[in-house]
């Protein structure tokens, strides 16, 4: 469903992914592993039409979407939730979730429908629609970017670290909603640094280390290989 | 009482063309972070629209119109020449863009027109006056606050109850976020282009309406006064930027009522000394634009 092959993110002459490949089959829960600057969130992003890619390509469906613009990626059907958890903090929580639905926007009555699925698995945002996402706490502002990425109805969900600053209570939490997300047939690609959760959950796995992937395999077999933690530490 | 009422309409007058002012030139600084210098040429435009169009016989509406429809379509035109090229280059590359179109047009207005003052028509009700308990002012102080009322709901309208105007609001505080929704980049910009062009049009036709002429620098003065108004306000903030408006009103019709004949000529100096007081004791401005929503 997801391809990318020979994929180089450079800022300047700094290359931050240095030519990967690796594939995201339909319904398949795939995760990106790897230590702080290891290239997981460049090549978040440049999937996103947030950055430039430096050489490679990105097919969607089989559809080419190298050079697209984040506005076009979203509308072939794959959407984002960057690390940042960027939600509109002054606009209230059901605005931060028809902003997500833009792409639908002439559609209200299906907007409405999965508007409701979402309030389902996530109550809390049911009961805080009328307040500035600002006043979130970190927990709900993620479940809030996570609902909004769905209201755009994708193929394919990027999550780059959903559990990056969150109480261990509020990460089980996330962890079980990507499990229901999972079960529900849709594709995701999950970037973390959290090993034993996403592995836990995971399909597949890839480990990147300084822009390049240095192991590739199932959850279990990626779990087994002894020298997991070396790639984190370094050694 | 004469006095007070009188004293109220002037700072509502000139208070809510300054609020439009300030909110044409904060639309376009919330979401792009930079400054348009083009803004003021924008009412020269329509002035000079209405000069342009005063022979044609045309009822005075409709000109207005027509004035607020080039005010516009020349607001789209700053995006496409002076923004869109360099926009994702460097931010000062857009400002020496900004103020290049900006003398462009000026330069145009000389050099195809006149450098000198040339006469807007103005219908009859513009040059009258009446009597508000015991208080003469004229009618066109009562029709800018009226029109500024009517404009600020619009606006405040658009940005809180429509998908256009939400969706703004989510470029002024993310840009790329935005985009990553599927709002497009483009349209958006445009769209604020167009609406920062439509009140600078609305804008001039009032401002004009004070002297009854058009000179290819009449856009200087709105300018500045959008600029500190927002810098009072709160450079980010569309509430700030009208708040800034009529506080900037009220410090000059105050000075205006109080200053001696021979202190009056140095206003400016007064106003600016309140403005710097003011940045003093609120750097930020008085209300804070949305938090940029970014985590590290």
């Amino acid at each position: 469903m997801l391809d990318v092959r020979d994929l180089s993110v450079s800022y300047g002459t700094i290359r931050a992914v240095r030519g990967i490949s690796f594939t995201v089959g339909k319904g398949e829960l795939v995760s990106l592993l790897g230590a702080n600057g290891a290239g997981k969130s460049s090549t978040i992003k440049c999937i996103a039409g947030a950055l430039k890619a430096s050489g490679g390509t990105i097919t969607l469906d089989g559809r080419d979407i190298t050079a697209a613009s984040p506005e076009q990626v979203v509308r072939a059907g794959l959407a984002t939730v960057p690390e940042t958890r960027d939600v509109f903090p002054d606009l209230t929580v059901s605005e931060n979730l028809m902003l997500g639905a833009y792409i639908h926007r002439r559609d209200p009555a299906g907007n409405r429908e999965n508007l409701d699925r979402l309030h389902t698995l996530f109550p809390r945002l049911a009961e805080r629609a009328h307040q500035p996402a600002g006043t979130l706490s970190g927990g709900e502002q993620q479940m809030l970017v996570i609902a909004r990425a769905l209201m755009s109805r994708p193929g394919v969900l990027l999550l780059d670290e959903p559990s990056l600053g969150l109480a261990p209570a509020i990460v089980e939490r996330i962890f079980e909603m990507i499990e229901t997300l999972k079960k529900s047939g849709l594709t995701i690609l999950l970037v973390e640094q959290n090993v034993n959760q996403a592995l836990a959950v995971a399909d597949r796995a890839y480990v990147m280390r300084l822009g390049a992937i240095v192991a590739a395999g199932t959850a279990d077999e990626i779990r087994s290989t002894s020298d997991l933690s070396a790639h984190y530490l370094g050694g | 009482m004469a006095f007070t009422i009188q004293f109220v309409i002037d700072v509502l007058s000139l208070g809510g063309a300054y609020a439009l002012m300030a909110l044409g030139l904060v639309i376009i600084y919330g979401i792009l972070r930079l400054v348009n210098f083009a803004y003021g040429e924008l009412i020269m435009v329509a002035g000079y629209t209405m000069f342009l169009a005063s022979g044609s016989g045309l009822p005075w509406i409709v000109m207005a119109v027509l004035a607020v429809a080039m005010a516009i379509l020349f607001g789209i035109l700053t995006d496409y020449i002076a923004f869109r090229p360099v926009r994702a280059k460097s931010v000062t590359a857009v400002l020496i863009t900004s103020f290049a179109f900006s003398n462009l047009l000026q330069n145009a207005a000389l050099l195809f027109i006149s450098p000198r003052p040339r006469n807007v028509p103005l219908p009859a009700v513009f040059s009258q006056t009446v009597s508000i308990g015991g208080a003469i002012t004229p009618v066109r102080n009562l029709i800018t606050i009226a029109a500024s009322i009517v404009l600020l709901a619009a606006v405040a309208f658009l940005m809180r109850r429509t998908t256009l105007g939400i969706a703004m609001r989510a470029a002024a505080t993310n840009f790329t976020m935005a985009r990553m929704l599927g709002v497009p980049a483009n349209l958006i910009i445009s769209s604020a282009f167009a609406l920062s062009g439509f009140l600078a049009g609305v804008v001039g036709i009032l401002w004009i309406g004070r002297i009854g002429t058009v000179v290819p620098g009449i856009g200087l003065e709105p300018l500045l006064v959008a600029f500190i108004a927002t810098v009072i306000g709160g450079m980010r903030s569309l509430p700030g930027a009208v708040v800034g408006g009529f506080l900037l009103a009220l410090i000059d019709t105050t000075l205006n009522y109080t200053l001696s004949q021979d202190l009056l000529k140095f206003r400016d100096a007064f106003t600016f000394s309140l403005v710097i007081l003011i940045l003093l004791w609120r750097p930020e401005g008085l209300i804070k634009g949305p938090a940029s929503g970014q985590r590290t």
